[in-house]
């Protein structure tokens, strides 16, 4: 792969040779893009701006996800159980113990972080498929957990699943499960921070050691690197931003049930780092942004479709699920065959082709 | 901040050269034998080859040197350490650096960031100052990347540093790899075939910055080497392998008139006409 950079852009120190976006135009996209996330929520439905929420706590367990996938190379379906630790402590510090949602969202995320951090023990000896096997442990783990303890609130009866029910988080006078406007202040800060120190990890020499773990895990070892010791902190980091990610569901939420970290959850959220770019930390805001929009999109479709009066009534929800399954196969296989490494290869390609155009040679 | 040629960064910080001395070490992989009873010494500051035919132990060697193989009997002594029982990230911190006879080069990572991660343990933030970056973490990938422009600068890889490693070629991807080494500013540097599959051409520099590294860096240097020509050129000793066993070692002359190396390579004259 060749590196398509501007042309005429000469550095007179590291330090500007070392910066994230040195010219001009890509400080103004930034600019653009800042404009974009301060504007959306005056100008969207309540109903649009619930689905950019979404999208924000997606983006940030996806950026989780992927420091663990696609920059270590640690493959975990536990993606949906690290959430519900998350959800779960943040929850019950604020239930329990009447911690403000803040400190909360923080101690949750930590609680995760050592959660996450013991059940990346085993990749010391597992690698790849049998180490996604043992992520899915936690899975299992976890979920019989909060099935079955009793601290969580029994509101249904014994046997079925329980739920949670959240003591209502207050910022600026606003609760944020009822006002998309407060959670999505709130979740837009964070989504921001976490993409900002994220970028920042991989521009350190922990974040190299973790992409070396990923492609050369003995070199790595011979360079110095403690490849055990890194593995288990980039488990850590990851289950860290994954723990804040399911603590805003649960700060989002009236009530917190098991239903919403399920298997289905964890491979939902790898799709997101594969259709958006494994490796990558915009891709995994472009995945996530992806993969809930396109149910959305796709209901919008439906809706349309029954406009058109094709469809007899009833028969739209009887289809939906089946449409959204279908959409969500078809763009992962069609990644995986034409962009296997994402919208964000997608991004930089056309750049690059705009950057060389007409000499693309 | 201009790099100068006439600096000399690998003098501060390097940590303290010493003699490397491997003790009837043993090694085997259920009933394979790959080392029996071997023992050599290298001073510091000097070139030792080791050469052999295939299969002769000769990686392993560098493996367990290194730390990736742990002999099962033996010694060996790097100062104070005990290297057969180290594990192979703490080598690092005594200034001992490898190559690979296969490259394991970070392929999706860019030659910059390669020889950054050369750079990881002289590198001691941690997680939460890298993640704000600005300020400590920032200092410190700035002092150390003008350590890594001095190698670049050394292997005259300006011009593919920010490309990614997998793209390049063979020759460089070789020349990256003891790039990244160096990076380290070891002392002891294991190199395991440098030049296999290289043309004459690239065989020379090679060999040229292997010199450089010896001689102006004062880097004591262990290769492994197929081609007879460089191995005898510029090396200060070369050890014989063979099955496992050395069978000489010496200056390159002292190897070339020893009867047993003559015997492995060109085999045993059984009597008939010669």
């Amino acid at each position: 792969m060749m590196a398509t950079t501007q042309c005429g852009v000469f550095h007179e120190s590291y330090r500007s040779d070392m910066q994230l976006r040195p010219t001009t135009w890509q400080r103004l996209r930034v600019v653009v893009v800042f404009a974009f996330i301060i504007i959306l929520p005056f100008v969207a439905s309540a109903q649009n701006l619930r689905i950019a929420n979404t999208v924000v706590i997606a983006a940030i367990g996806a950026i989780g996800l992927n420091i663990l996938v696609g920059y270590t190379g640690q493959i975990s379906l536990g993606q949906g159980a690290f959430l519900a630790v998350g959800a779960y402590s943040t929850g019950l510090l604020m239930h329990y113990y009447e911690l403000p949602w803040p400190i909360a969202l923080v101690l949750g995320a930590l609680i995760t972080a050592m959660f996450g951090a013991v059940f990346g023990i085993p990749s010391l000896r597992l690698k790849g498929l049998y180490l996604a096997v043992a992520t899915l442990a936690a899975q299992q783990i976890v979920g019989w957990f909060v099935r079955n303890w009793d601290p969580i609130d029994g509101t249904k009866a014994d046997g079925a699943a329980r739920e949670l029910s959240m003591p209502r988080a207050l910022f600026f006078g606003d609760k944020l499960n009822d006002s998309e406007f407060a959670f999505y202040v709130v979740g837009m800060i964070a989504l921001v921070i976490v993409a900002v120190v994220a970028t920042n990890l991989f521009r350190t020499h922990i974040g190299r050691a973790f992409v070396a773990i990923r492609d050369q895990d003995i070199a790595a070892e011979v360079m110095g690197v403690n490849v055990f010791q890194y593995k288990l902190v980039a488990f850590a980091t990851s289950s860290f931003f994954v723990g804040l990610a399911g603590g805003l569901t649960a700060v989002h939420s009236t009530n917190i049930s098991f239903e919403r970290f399920t298997i289905d959850v964890s491979i939902e959220y790898l799709a997101m780092i594969i259709i958006g770019g494994l490796g990558s930390i915009s891709g995994s805001i472009y995945g996530a942004a992806f993969v809930k929009l396109l149910p959305e999109i796709l209901r919008d479709v439906g809706l349309w479709i029954a406009d058109q009066g094709w469809l007899a009534s009833g028969q739209l929800d009887q289809y939906l699920p089946f449409a959204e399954d279908a959409a969500f196969g078809l763009a992962i296989i069609l990644t995986l065959i034409f962009e296997p490494e994402g919208i964000v290869k997608l991004w930089s390609d056309l750049k690059a082709y705009f950057r060389l155009w007409p000499f693309s040679y | 901040m201009r790099v100068s040629k006439f600096d000399r960064p690998y003098e501060s910080g390097r940590p303290e050269r010493h003699q490397l001395r491997v003790e009837n070490i043993s090694l085997s992989f259920g009933g394979v034998r790959a080392l029996t009873d071997v023992s050599l010494t290298c001073e510091p500051g000097e070139i030792l080859a080791i050469i052999g035919p295939n299969g002769a132990g000769k990686t392993s060697m560098l493996n367990c040197i290194c730390g990736l193989y742990h002999p099962q009997k033996g010694r060996i002594m790097y100062g104070n350490h005990n290297l057969a029982r180290t594990s192979s990230h703490h080598l690092p911190k005594m200034g001992i650096a490898r190559t690979f006879q296969n490259i394991e080069l970070f392929r999706h990572m860019t030659v910059l960031n390669n020889l950054m991660l050369g750079r990881h343990v002289h590198m001691k933030k941690n997680i939460l100052t890298a993640l704000l970056y600005w300020g400590w973490a920032e200092r410190e990938e700035i002092e150390n990347r003008r350590f890594v422009e001095h190698v670049i600068d050394l292997l005259e890889i300006q011009h593919i540093r920010k490309q990614m490693v997998g793209s390049l070629a063979y020759g460089l991807q070789k020349r990256v790899e003891l790039g990244r080494a160096l990076a380290m500013n070891p002392g002891l540097i294991l190199l395991d075939e440098p030049m296999a599959g290289m043309n004459v051409e690239e065989k020379e520099d090679m060999a040229r910055f292997i010199l450089d590294i010896n001689e102006e860096w004062g880097i004591t240097t262990i290769l492994i080497e197929h081609d007879m020509g460089v191995v005898m050129d510029i090396s200060d000793r070369v050890a014989v392998l063979e099955f496992g066993r050395l069978i000489g070692i010496g200056t390159p002359d002292e190897v070339r008139e020893n009867p047993d190396v003559i015997r492995a390579y060109l085999g045993q004259d059984h009597g008939g006409r010669s």
